[in-house]
């Protein structure tokens, strides 16, 4: 498909004042409604005519989506906040840095001000295939374009792949995941909360959505626990370019220690698997041991276990072995690529 | 001839501006809905709105689906906007939404419609004094071609205002949202740290 540069198909636009009035909205109109939040994702399909809508649900005149509130020594973060407003908030930055970091490290600084953080990890996979509409098995199709012999690949998943081989190519995701962060959703009526880890979802559950939202669902909040405040963070995205780029690879790490040992431990890893991985093996067994270049060599060893690279994406191997190496043995490295 | 007869050459001009007018409207909308009077779909937003554009009232009639960026160029005739790649990708577009830079390509018209919108056409004073970015630019001939000069001038006197007193190193991460295709960022960024520093006050010379 030839990139178009008209003016969008025409839809109809909602601006709901509250969150209740949107989900009545997102009840009324099922399938057919899209929610818009910063709109980064959702503009490039609907210009380039690959997913079309006839009603959009535009989420930014609701004060309440907005905005970072304490709470019990953690805080709730309105899904609507951009990510610039994360990214420079004082207390999360005092206390929960890694999210920071991930925040600031998204796109370009245009985007981070527009882009939201509920938007950031509810995001379409950025397969090339998938988003110029090729007819595949995201889209509903029974043939995985970028898994043939002569695929471009190189940005592809080397874990977890069930026909598809897209990645999740969310930066926050991976450090919301560190933080045991809480995702609020609502539909009309209803409340779930659902831990950072399980909001993603991978091919071999559903291989057409990215995230457990369903139908006539919003993300209205991010809960981020008191549990790992102050802990030792670090968060690494490596990109081809310094600006504007997906993860090739990134990684978040949140390490309690006690007496020079390791008391408990979260790892997320980004762009390696169609959702973010939390590499639970890899935590389980570095607790208890001592923080040091041997267990981080250990727990980069454990982390690529069954890691089956694509014909041009080989390099994500050592480069997610390195990654989780330095997030469990931490240091000044971090969040400079 | 007196001056208030309309010649015939000068009505011919007319009418061949006013026409390529017209018709130049018609190749950028394609047949779109924008200025054919798309039938309004039952619900929705309204469409007439008062956007607030470089400290002026602006009474506009906007499709739903519009950009800021077509707005502010084929409606508002504001053409120092430019739009680059409409993807979000170049900075071109950017412009000030209370104060902050967004790219104008990927926002929607009606999602800003209570927001105070400055573009490139607002940055100079009411006697024609350049913003001091501007002058920047003027001093240093910071651009090649200058496509993306009024998107990287937004976008520096956006990261100003929480920034105003940058190294060249900072300055460059806050304008890299923006692209030049000409490669000149090093002149560029010359231009806009002059800019920079005119805005705090350092006397030029």
């Amino acid at each position: 498909m030839a990139i178009v540069h008209d003016v969008i198909p025409p839809f109809q636009l909602y601006q709901p004042a509250s969150v209740d009035e949107a989900l009545d909205l997102l009840d009324a109109r099922g399938q057919d409604a899209w929610a818009l939040a910063g709109g980064m994702d959702s503009f490039d399909w609907l210009k380039d005519r690959t997913k079309r809508t006839s009603v959009v649900v535009e989420l930014g005149q609701i004060a309440e989506l907005q905005g970072i509130r304490e709470s019990g020594g953690g805080f709730e973060i309105g899904a609507m906040t951009t990510l610039t407003a994360v990214a420079e908030h004082a207390g999360i930055r005092e206390r929960f840095s890694v999210l920071a970091e991930a925040a600031e490290l998204v796109a370009s600084p245009q985007i981070r001000n527009q882009g939201t953080l509920g938007g950031n990890v509810s995001q379409d996979a950025r397969c090339w295939y998938y988003r110029r509409g090729w007819h595949c098995y995201r889209a509903g199709g029974n043939i995985c374009y970028a898994d043939t012999p002569t695929a471009v690949n190189r940005e592809h998943a080397i874990l977890g792949a069930d026909r598809c081989v897209a990645v999740s190519p969310s930066d926050t995701a991976p450090a919301l995941i560190a933080l045991d962060a809480q995702m609020v959703i609502r539909r009309k009526g209803a409340e779930r909360i659902v831990q950072a880890a399980d909001y993603f979802r991978g091919p071999d559950i559903d291989i057409t959505r990215m995230t457990v939202l369903e139908p006539g669902e919003l993300l209205t909040a991010i809960r981020i626990p008191a549990t790992w405040a102050g802990a030792r963070f670090y968060f690494e995205k490596v990109r081809d370019r310094q600006v504007w780029d997906f993860p090739l690879v990134n990684v978040a790490s949140a390490i309690k220690a006690d007496g020079g040992r390791i008391a408990d431990a979260r790892i997320a890893v980004g762009a390696v698997a169609a959702r973010p991985l939390r590499l639970q093996a890899v935590e389980q067994a570095i607790a208890g041991r001592p923080l040091g270049d041997e267990t981080a060599a250990m727990a980069a060893e454990l982390a690529i276990q069954g890691a089956v690279p694509l014909r041009h994406n080989a390099y994500k191997v050592p480069l997610m072995r390195n990654l989780v190496r330095r997030a469990v043995r931490g240091g000044p490295m971090g969040a400079t690529t | 001839m007196s001056q208030t007869t309309v010649s015939r050459r000068n009505f011919i001009k007319g009418v061949i501006a006013g026409s390529v007018a017209v018709s130049s409207a018609a190749y950028l909308f394609r047949g779109s809905p924008l200025l054919s009077g798309q039938a309004a779909r039952t619900g929705g937003v309204e469409r007439l709105l008062t956007l607030t554009v470089n400290g002026q009232a602006r009474r506009v009639d906007v499709a739903p689906q519009e950009t800021l960026a077509n707005t502010l160029r084929y409606k508002l005739g504001l053409t120092g906007t430019k739009l680059g790649c409409d993807r979000a990708e170049c900075g071109a577009c950017t412009v000030l939404v209370d104060d902050v830079p967004r790219y104008a390509c990927s926002v929607l018209t009606h999602a800003v419609r209570t927001k105070t919108i400055v573009t490139i056409e607002g940055l100079a004073a009411a006697d024609g004094t350049l913003h001091p970015v501007q002058q920047g630019v003027v001093d240093e001939q910071g651009f090649q071609c200058a496509f993306c000069m009024s998107g990287f001038i937004m976008a520096a006197v956006g990261y100003l205002k929480k920034h105003p007193d940058p190294t060249r190193e900072e300055l460059a991460r806050g304008v890299s949202g923006n692209l030049c295709r000409c490669q000149d960022y090093d002149k560029i960024l010359t231009a806009l740290h002059r800019g920079a520093a005119l805005s705090r006050g350092v006397a030029r010379g």
